[in-house]
């Protein structure tokens, strides 16, 4: 008890060791909300689903929060919907066949330049007659457009910039500018104000219904913004997070006990054993371990379970094993070693409760401390391309964004949420350990 | 922080033997006796790497390929044949594909050809790579890497040696003035040590390409390459800042812990502390009684910091699109070249072990035990 409460208040005098663990809390934090929000299905649902999932997002978007650090304020994608009640409906019966359905969209435009696309989704019931739609925009100057009259059927998407109909009756190609600038200006300034979206349909039938989507595609999106794929980012930032903690955790702790316990046997048994674990872990200096590891994801599997495992499997046997045989070395002569052996333990039950106990303190912050270079593992696998195909990782976005050609277009949001976020978990652990290391190992505390 | 040595058996083994002997026939010993330990070791370790490959029948698809190649190729070309049909032809080189792979040994068990690929492999007899070419337009894989080599071992060489004597001036005088504030500095920033290379190019480049655009994105030289040889030279060096910039920052600041605390603790033996007492001055006493014996462990880190960073570069060379090595094996990958991914595989492997090699043998060099074995006077 004593010894821990030492521990403790030595390790409060390390700012890093504070740094690192409050790091580290924080990550497991995420990890748990993540994995508690979003299921595992659902997570390579969102992140694998293709156009029908990501449709509504706009492609390259960088965050929302970029608003707040720059002058000029770039527009926020969003999305309303009249089934969740986002866009209000009403509908009037105007005789016994006939249903009007009016819906009305407001809402406040405060950003410095038109949005890239607006697209109106409908999803319309019936059965024999189509039901039909006049869309019309009203300006906060209270400017009345037609959009279009249109009959709609079941899955119609409108997209306004593409709209011919459109673009004729608004003498140019260029919808977007024609809808958010001021007419007569030739300053190009956004009328700032409420815009209002009106939609007067009618049906023709006793069951038939009129529901809509209305899309903005703006220049950012949401808090971590978007991909090529219009995917949003957020996902892999926040499930990215149990993935490489897990990663990192396990790889960590396998290899460091599994390399202990072989070192203890290899001093135990001595002779042709300790021989033996010697040539192999020499052999596997040789072996040229990312390239295995390549290929093993090129021709089997990439799963990031298979990797986990290969890495430890291919790490046991390294430089670590060296340093823990030496240390075994001195410990086997030890005192408390013979009495064990006096009254006739077993070679198992010294191993196990006699030499390896000694060390965990030796143990803890190696282990600590080796954490990063396994979470950056499985970022670089994924920069590599040899990624988990399903999962979405951080390592995987850059590979994203590197093969696009991030830096060179100037998305830098793109590479850097991944990277930050890889770099803040690599220094968390790093710190703590480091902080680990200098106070269990007691040669390093002067110095 | 890693102070173990490397010791092999081997050297030990051997410097008890011979203590009559002069220092340059121990040396030889020692080297002879490391090559042969070394060369098993690369055997066994391209054989694991091709029972890895193989576990899907891969190597055995590389042979069958390069045996249909050839073989199609040559009756193609044999005006012996010209006169037969499409059909006939077909046939015939059917027949010659199943005889040629009979005299391979296609048709053996697995155990017995893996000797005869683990032969071809250590004779860097690797096949013929399914899509990549080298720069003449080659095929077979030996050519596709050796040719890639001289640029990963330009940029690997250029930055491990910066590191090594880097980190080593910066830490011996460190370790004479440890609590300063530039101590306590690098102290804080090993951590940072935990990202790998590539990682700090992808900012680097960010920085320094992207936004100030002062130095390129990536590549070796620039695109048309300078004609004169001087402009050459300057170009490529250029193109080498940020690589080599991005391994040093990752290694730097834990090298320089490590050694660091590494002096420090010889520092404090007892015959420092009577070199001190004579009056030497504090060059002589780090050059001859701290640096002098702790050389062959410092060798030892160096030696697995390499080997460290060797594989390492494969991802950095991507994302500087350094055209080495390591890219040659990410597009490899990309379009599932086989030959090649397992061909450079075994490549890492000999460069693996000739470091590993090399480093033993400056470590022969300077450990002082084996002179001292030897019997000759300082």
């Amino acid at each position: 008890m004593k010894a821990i409460k030492n521990t403790l208040r030595e390790f409060l005098k390390y700012p890093s060791a504070i740094i690192g663990i409050g790091v580290i809390l924080l990550l497991l934090g995420v990890s748990a909300y993540a994995l508690a929000t979003i299921p595992y299905k659902e997570a390579v649902r969102l992140w694998r689903g293709g156009e029908d999932v990501w449709y509504q997002n706009p492609k390259y978007a960088a965050p929302a929060w970029f608003n707040y650090f720059s002058k000029v304020k770039k527009p926020v994608s969003f999305k309303v919907n009249t089934l969740d009640g986002g866009i209000e409906k009403t509908v009037t019966v105007v005789n016994e066949h006939m249903d009007s359905v009016d819906m009305t969209y407001s809402f406040d435009y405060a950003y410095d330049a038109p949005p890239q696309e607006i697209t109106l989704y409908f999803n319309t019931a019936f059965d024999q007659k189509l039901p039909f739609a006049s869309i019309k925009w009203i300006t906060p100057d209270g400017r009345e457009i037609k959009i279009s009259n249109m009959a709609v059927d079941r899955k119609v998407a409108l997209r306004f910039s593409k709209d011919e109909k459109l673009q004729k009756s608004l003498k140019t190609e260029r919808v977007m500018d024609a809808l958010f600038y001021a007419p007569d200006s030739d300053s190009r300034k956004v009328v700032k104000g409420t815009y209002q979206l009106v939609i007067t349909g009618t049906t023709f039938e006793d069951d038939s219904d009129i529901n809509a989507e209305m899309v903005l595609h703006g220049d950012l999106y949401g808090l971590a913004g978007t991909d090529k794929y219009r995917r949003d980012l957020m996902l892999p930032m926040l499930y990215g997070t149990p993935i490489a903690l897990a990663f990192g955790l396990v790889a960590a702790l396998g290899t460091t006990l599994l390399t202990m316990i072989i070192a203890a046997i290899g001093t135990w048994y001595g002779g042709w054993v300790d021989e033996l674990i010697q040539r192999i872990t020499e052999i596997n200096l040789v072996l040229p371990f990312l390239a295995i590891l390549i290929m093993v994801g090129t021709f089997y599997s990439r799963s990031i379970w298979l990797m986990l495992g290969l890495t430890i499997l291919l790490s046991i046997f390294g430089g670590g094993i060296k340093t823990y045989r030496a240390i075994f070395l001195q410990s086997k002569e030890a005192s408390y070693i013979e009495a064990a052996r006096a009254y006739g333990a077993s070679s198992g039950r010294i191993i196990f409760t006699y030499l390896i106990p000694r060390m965990i303190p030796l143990l803890i912050p190696s282990l600590v401390s080796s954490v990063p270079s396994f979470v950056f593992l499985e970022a670089s696998l994924a920069v590599l391309g040899l990624g988990d195909p399903l999962l979405p990782t951080w390592g995987k976005v850059i590979n994203d964004a590197s093969s696009d050609g991030a830096l060179y277009r100037g998305l830098y949001y793109w590479v850097l949420e991944p990277a930050v976020l890889l770099m803040f978990t690599g220094l968390g652990f790093a710190m703590f350990g480091f902080a680990l290391d200098r106070i269990f190992n007691p040669r390093l505390r002067d110095i | 922080m890693s102070t173990e040595s490397m010791t092999a058996p081997a050297k030990d083994s051997a410097s008890k033997k011979s203590s009559a002997n002069s220092s340059f026939s121990r040396i030889a010993k020692y080297t002879a006796v490391r090559l042969v330990t070394m060369a098993i070791t690369i055997a066994i370790g391209i054989y694991l790497t091709i029972l890895i490959a193989n576990m899907g029948g891969y190597v055995d698809t590389i042979m069958r390929n390069d045996i249909r190649e050839s073989t199609t190729m040559a009756i193609l070309a044999n005006p012996q044949y010209r006169l037969l049909g499409t059909e006939e032809k077909h046939e015939l080189i059917q027949k010659k594909i199943a005889t040629e792979e009979k005299r391979l040994g296609l048709d053996q068990p697995f155990a017995v050809r893996s000797v005869r690929y683990l032969a071809n492999g250590l004779t860097l007899r690797l096949g013929r790579s399914l899509h990549i070419t080298s720069d003449h337009g080659s095929k077979e894989v030996r050519l596709i890497l050796l040719e890639r080599l001289p640029a990963t071992l330009l940029m690997t060489g250029v930055s491990e040696l910066m590191l090594f004597f880097g980190s080593i001036l910066i830490a011996l005088p460190l370790s004479r003035k440890y609590g300063s504030w530039f101590d306590k500095l690098t102290i804080t920033l090993s951590p940072t040590s935990a990202a790998p290379a590539w990682f700090y190019g992808i900012f680097l480049i960010l920085i320094f390409a992207a936004i100030l655009k002062i130095l390129p994105f990536g590549g070796l030289v620039d695109s048309p390459p300078p004609t004169n040889r001087l402009d050459y030279g300057l170009n490529v060096l250029k193109h080498l800042i940020l690589p080599v910039v991005s391994v040093i920052i990752s290694s730097i600041f834990i090298s320089i812990y490590a050694w660091r605390t590494f002096f420090l603790i010889f520092s404090t033996e007892d015959y420092v502390e009577v070199a001190k007492a004579k009056g030497l001055p504090s060059r002589d006493v780090e050059r001859r009684y701290i640096l002098r014996p702790t050389l062959p462990n410092i060798i030892t880190n160096f030696a697995l910091l390499v080997i460290g960073l060797w594989t390492g570069f494969i991802i950095l060379e991507t994302v500087f699109v350094w055209p080495g090595l390591g890219i040659t094996i990410y597009r490899a990958i990309g379009i599932y070249d086989t030959p090649v991914i397992v061909g450079s595989t075994i490549i890492y492997a000999y460069l693996l072990a000739l470091t590993v090699f090399l480093l033993d043998f400056i470590y022969a060099l300077v450990d002082p035990r084996v002179k001292v074995g030897a019997g000759s006077a300082q």
